[in-house]
């Protein structure tokens, strides 16, 4: 040590055996705006520590000066601002070069504080003192809530953040050992010597607990042994922080690598070994918050660990062996040890006194001792919160003068202090059999695990039920019960409250120890009762006369140490939907505006002007979002009958009915048009939005009620790109592009045809009319979408043609008179009272929801959906105005309503109590304004073309015209490098990264169903959860039970669907095969670290003998429903993922997003 | 996060499943009562200990099953029905 370094850092020991310090490498760093300089492995409070500072933070409420308690994460006193960011645990945040540190709320310095006048009325600052004083007059409680503020104990966040990142992902893991002490390493390596995965969570920055300074030789040979074990993977500067159902854990990992904060491991784990050590608890007597009354692990750390000389003159209070090494330490360090009071015989430190800091003592003897250090170490708190969480009831055992484990079920275990007393070696082979019983257990579930999975090929040898291995206890230990002093003190160091605080909230009447934390705040500060639990409990037990073990704990609840609310929120992984033409529409000015999901042109600039062009020429809408249900099978007839009000036995192929759907509540879940487009094969559309609760609605009447119909449904909506043509033109400009005959009587309103448009063939055509105009409703191929698009544009310019956007389309309807299920009605909404009368036919045995129609019609109640028209046309009354009745009382509300281009004034639709919808019914409004209005009831929804007359027009169709060659494209943006195969435009991007993401979107995918073992099932030469390699190139993919993915070559997909619609038509199962190549983003991803990349965004364990190659499943991959196949290719891990197309771009740029850390690249479509 | 056993599946995140709560028979349409009929929409035993329980693995294989589902412990006991 250099002489400039001895004055820099005075109370810097020589070099120490154990130290974690590197003294070759210096860091530099700010306190309170002046620099320090102390090594590699300090931690801020320790470098100042040996500088020679002493005085960390002031306390919340009273704004004394605190200095080192714990030492450790726990420390109250050091809490402190380090660069940007508040509230940083400085006992256990290690130095950087230009880190800067300072002190929070101190003003106008840390030493001099002028809040300390606080301390001069603390007798006025009793418990609930806020609560008391700062309630009246109501109008002052926004001042006190300001000047309150002001001495709130926190940080400041600044207001332009630096930009860092935060993470969440997923892990499994057979063992997971909380807590890397002794008997935490010691389980960890007897659980992965079974062969059991392990991961050894360890709070501090290096395993070894206490061993570190009580027996470094011991913890470092540990620390080795858990080192060189490769299946234990330790995690330091880790918390496990909560615990969940299942052993569902949450680990925050602190700075896990460099430019990210934070992260929170979700973690699953087999077997839970809680090995937290024990927490040591402070002593309460007048004084003990004063800057040098230190517990005696925090003095062990500072000496042994950091090499700091923790004062110079101390007095030593002893209730454990502990304690007394803490003397030797001492003694080591130079340092004085004026006495030793040992409260075993008796012995105990009245008062500490000081300014500032700790200038003398006072013995129970009535001695007087100067010193600037107290050392007590008078027993521990047993951090049982893992226990708590996971059902268990620790109780309290005087003799030990602490809480035990009261057991939990297998799968959770306690190891070392928590669980018991011992020698080290007692407690470090207590916890090798309790980390051997965790494995073993581990080990059984983890074989039920794989033996319950579809995706492993071939027999599971039996299952082996290990025997668990017996785990001797450990034996009780014996502690004196030293809690208090003869005098009052510090209890909660965080919140500033005292024991006499306490003993006054019982005076009070707050007689238990639930209802005086809440009173007085006890326990609820940054610590969160850690180190101040036990004192609060046993002076409650004192002041109301009963037992420790009668009062009882609070409850530990989760998080066990803070999280930031950074890493509860991880990435920004919200699924989003585009339609294929979103590219244009971002291109030509639309207004996006969010629908569910999906991301939706609201207007291209002007919707008044867009509504006007569908009246009077043509306009096109991308309306992709639409729900596309595919129905096969000889008893679609049959649901559609049970699913629908109305009648379906007689829809002709070729025609289009609508139908409205009921819950069994008879309220309204959704509406829309089914075509009837071959033999046993229908296509039934939903509400955009209501695809997803409508397949999951047939599915449970297929699957729960009415297993014996043969029906099977496929959800198609991002399958087929969706575009409505509306106005007058609009015949004229599809038959410019389609080889269907669209005269107006060979294609009817109401009929469906399929057919080429603008060159993409098996596109569907419909005529039918939201918007009350003339209108087609095409279907093409998804991957087309973009290339139609533009093919209307451009064939329709003399025309007139343009797009539209939603606001349109929604004034448009309302012109109309059209309902919009959830808007025009809500989740009460009966079906008469929706104006539905004329599609509900109560004449039919059975529907969904048919006795709560009948009723219904019966009663004639409720509300009805009416037009109404304002008195004064001018005024559009807001969606949700009141209906109010003469007597004040709401009579229904607007529900939609708009300014009408095409008749100049307002229009509306309203629910009304059905006494007020008699057409002519003059009706009050009340606007949020508070001002009324009048409006009548009118008689025909439709306000611009009541009779229909629009529906049809005199136009005849045109010879087809030119058009571009069609153009397929993938559901991700293209970089600069592209190719064509075929018809489609795909990457050429080159890449040699070791982890690669490949769109092959363009592949051929055929969905098969079947019944899950059939014959069928026998042909595709695979079945659930598993999947087939083809010669050819062909793959099998068993997605689900009697469900396949059939995968070949680009343009494939009409012969591969010819032959597997053969395979049906040999079977006698119902066998049906649909094209899905249009309707499913694919992507591969391949590399050795694919698995680390899926399990950021998902929850699924991909080890090797659950997931093998071959293996397929599905699940949510960052929020998306994903089918996931690993297929390797030549011996390298790969993944290959698909979801349905609209999420493919999200799903893309998320694993890009995830992959980002293993250096991930995109790479060209290969498999042409 | 408890974990149910698909019978399909095997073991996984209960948050790929959607729950469908006990589900009493449907009355018969033509001869129900409004006091049957609102008897199976809305009343559930509500049973403090181990109930039968209809749930759907959307995230996943999307069939639905039976669950025995423990309501004090919050515990999936045991689904119905081995398919393989």
């Amino acid at each position: 040590m250099t002489s400039s370094e001895h004055n820099n850092q005075p109370q810097r020991l020589p070099t120490q055996p154990n130290e974690v310090i590197d003294r070759s490498k210096r860091v530099t760093f700010t306190w309170n705006g002046k620099s320090y300089t102390g090594y590699e492995g300090d931690s801020v409070v320790s470098a100042l520590a040996a500088a020679g500072e002493r005085v960390f933070s002031r306390s919340m409420k009273l704004h004394s000066p605190r200095g080192v308690l714990t030492g450790s994460l726990h420390d109250p006193g050091t809490i402190m601002q380090i660069d940007d960011e508040p509230n940083v645990r400085g006992a256990h945040r290690r130095i950087e070069n230009g880190m800067n540190a300072g002190s929070q709320n101190t003003w106008p310095s840390l030493k001099y504080d002028i809040r300390s006048i606080n301390q001069l009325g603390s007798r006025f600052l009793g418990p609930g003192f806020y609560y008391k004083t700062f309630m009246k007059p109501d109008f002052l409680r926004p001042l006190y809530q300001k000047v309150l503020r002001g001495f709130v104990h926190g940080g400041v966040v600044a207001d332009e953040r630096p930009a860092e990142t935060y993470e969440k992902r997923y892990a499994h893991t057979d063992v997971l050992v909380a807590g890397g002490g002794p008997a935490g390493m010691s389980a960890a390596l007897a659980a992965a010597e079974t062969g059991a995965s392990v991961m050894l969570v360890e709070e501090d920055h290096e395993l070894g607990g206490h061993l570190r300074w009580a027996d470094g030789d011991l913890a470092r040979q540990l620390r080795s042994q858990v080192e060189s074990t490769t299946n234990i993977r330790v995690l330091t500067n880790s918390t496990v922080a909560a615990r969940y159902d299942d052993n569902w854990m949450a680990v925050v990992q602190r700075s896990p690598k460099p430019g990210m904060h934070e992260r929170i491991i979700k973690t699953r784990a087999r077997s839970l070994v809680v090995a937290a050590g024990l927490i040591e608890r402070p002593y309460v007597f007048e004084g003990n918050d004063l800057p040098g009354v230190m517990l005696s692990t925090a003095v062990r750390r500072l000496i042994n660990l950091h090499s700091v000389r923790p004062g110079q003159r101390a007095v030593v209070l002893t209730a454990n062996p502990e304690g007394d090494a803490v003397v030797a330490d001492l003694r080591a360090a130079g340092v004085d040890v004026a006495a030793v009071v040992d409260a075993r015989a008796g012995e105990t430190v009245v008062k500490a006194r000081g300014r500032g800091q700790l200038q003398s003592v006072q013995l129970s003897t009535g001695q007087r001792v100067d010193a600037d250090l107290l050392v007590t170490a008078v027993g521990w708190t047993a951090p049982t919160s893992l226990l708590n969480m996971s059902g268990d009831k620790p109780y309290y055992e005087p003799r030990s003068a602490r809480f035990l484990p009261g057991g939990t079920e297998e799968g959770v275990y306690a190891a070392g202090g928590i669980a018991g007393d011992g020698t080290a070696q007692e407690l470090i082979d207590h916890a090798a059999s309790v980390g051997a019983r965790a494995a073993a257990h581990a080990l059984t579930e983890r074989g039920q695990k794989i033996a319950s999975a579809p995706t492993v090929a071939g027999d599971q040898d039996g299952l082996a039920q290990a025997q668990l291995p017996d785990i001797t206890p450990l034996h009780l230990p014996e502690h004196p019960e030293v809690y208090r002093s003869s005098t009052h003190g510090y209890v909660d160091f965080s919140e500033d409250i005292t024991s006499a605080d306490l003993v006054s909230a019982v005076e009070e009447g707050y007689d238990s120890a639930e209802l005086v934390k809440r009173f007085t705040t006890v326990t609820m500060g940054p610590l969160q009762g850690k180190i101040e639990l036990m004192n609060f409990i046993a002076i409650i037990a004192e002041a109301t006369g009963k037992t420790i073990a009668e009062t009882g704990t609070t409850t530990w609840r989760p998080m066990y140490a803070p999280v930031t609310l950074g890493a509860l929120a991880g990435r920004n992984y919200d699924p989003v939907r585009y339609s294929s033409i979103q590219p244009w529409h971002d291109a030509h000015g639309a207004t996006p505006m969010v629908a569910g999901a999906w991301i939706r042109p609201e207007h291209y600039g002007d919707p008044e002007a867009e509504v006007r062009r569908v009246r009077e020429q043509v306009g096109i809408i991308d309306v992709s979002p639409l729900g596309k249900i595919d129905l096969r099978g000889p008893d679609v007839p049959k649901l559609l009958n049970l699913l629908y009000t109305n009648k379906w036995s007689k829809l002709d192929i070729g025609k289009v009915r609508y139908g409205a759907m009921m819950s069994e509540d008879g309220v309204v879940m959704d509406d829309g048009v089914t075509a009837h487009l071959g033999e046993d094969h229908y296509l039934l559309t939903t509400t955009s939005g209501g695809a997803g609760r409508v397949w999951d609605w047939i599915e449970e009447w297929l699957q729960a009620y009415r297993p014996e119909w043969q029906v099977h449904a496929t959800p198609v909506t991002t399958a087929y790109t969706s575009i409505n043509i509306a106005g007058p033109h609009s015949r004229t400009l599809l038959s410019r592009l389609t080889d269907v005959d669209l005269s107006a009587d060979a294609f009817k309103f109401m009929q469906v045809r399929t057919g080429t448009v603008a060159g993409v063939a098996d596109s569907i055509l419909w005529r039918i009319g939201f918007t009350g105009e003339l209108s087609y409703e095409i279907h093409v191929p998804a991957a087309y979408g973009l290339h139609v698009w533009e093919a209307l544009l451009e064939a329709g310019k003399d025309l007139g043609v343009g797009p539209f956007g939603i606001e349109a389309q929604r004034v448009l309807r309302l012109e109309s008179g059209h309902l919009i299920v959830g808007q025009d009605t809500d989740g009460l909404t009966q079906a008469y009272s929706a104006g539905l009368d004329w599609a509900i036919k109560l004449d039919k045995d059975d529907f969904v929801g048919k006795p709560e129609l009948l009723w219904q019609q019966q009663k004639q109640a409720g509300a009805r959906l009416v037009p109404l028209q304002p008195l004064d046309p001018t005024v559009v009354p807001t969606e949700a105005s009141q209906i109010i009745r003469d007597n004040g009382k709401i009579a229904g509300r607007i529900t939609s309503s708009r300014h009408s281009p095409t008749l100049n004034r307002s229009i509306c639709l309203a629910q009304v109590d059905i006494s007020l919808s008699e057409p002519g019914t003059i009706v009050n409004v009340r606007l949020p304004d508070g001002s009324t209005i009048q409006a009548k009831v009118t008689s025909q929804m439709s306000a611009v073309d009541a009779e229909g007359t629009r529906l049809d027009n005199d136009t005849v169709p045109q010879p087809m015209g030119r058009f571009a060659e069609p153009v397929a494209r993938g559901p991700v943006a293209l970089g600069a490098a592209t190719t064509r195969i075929g018809d489609w435009e795909v990457s050429a991007q080159p890449s040699t990264a070791a982890l690669t993401l490949e769109d092959q979107s363009a592949l051929a995918k055929i969905e098969v169903r079947s019944q899950a073992n059939g014959a069928v099932a026998q042909k595709l030469q695979t079945h659930f959860g598993r999947t087939y390699q083809a010669e050819g190139g062909t793959l099998v993919i068993g997605s689900g039970p009697g469900q396949w993915h059939v995968i070949s070559e680009v343009d494939s997909q009409a012969s591969a669907l010819a032959d597997l619609q053969q395979l049906g038509d040999d079977s006698d199962e119902l066998t049906t095969a649909v094209d899905l190549t249009h309707g499913r983003a694919m992507f591969r991803l391949t590399g050795d670290e694919s698995a680390e990349v899926l399990n950021k965004l998902c929850s699924l364990e991909f080890a090797d003998d659950m997931v093998p190659n071959g293996a397929a499943l599905r699940s949510s991959v960052a929020g998306v429903v994903t089918d996931i196949a690993r297929n390797d290719l030549s011996g390298q891990r790969s993944y290959v993922l698909h979801c349905e197309r609209s999420s493919g771009q999200y799903l893309w740029n998320t694993l890009l997003d995830a992959g980002n850390e293993y250096r991930i690249e995109p790479v060209g479509f290969s498999a042409g | 996060m408890m974990q149910i056993n698909c019978p399909w599946c095997g073991l996984r995140n209960a948050t790929e499943f959607k729950q469908h709560g006990e589900k009493p028979p449907r009355p018969d349409v033509a001869t129900t009562t409004m006091e049957q009929w609102h008897d199976y929409l809305y009343f559930r035993s509500n049973h403090w200990g181990v109930v039968k329980e209809m749930w759907f693995h959307s995230a996943g294989c999307r069939q639905f099953f039976t669950l025995h589902r423990d309501t004090f412990a919050n515990k999936a006991i045991r689904s119905e029905g081995d398919p393989r």
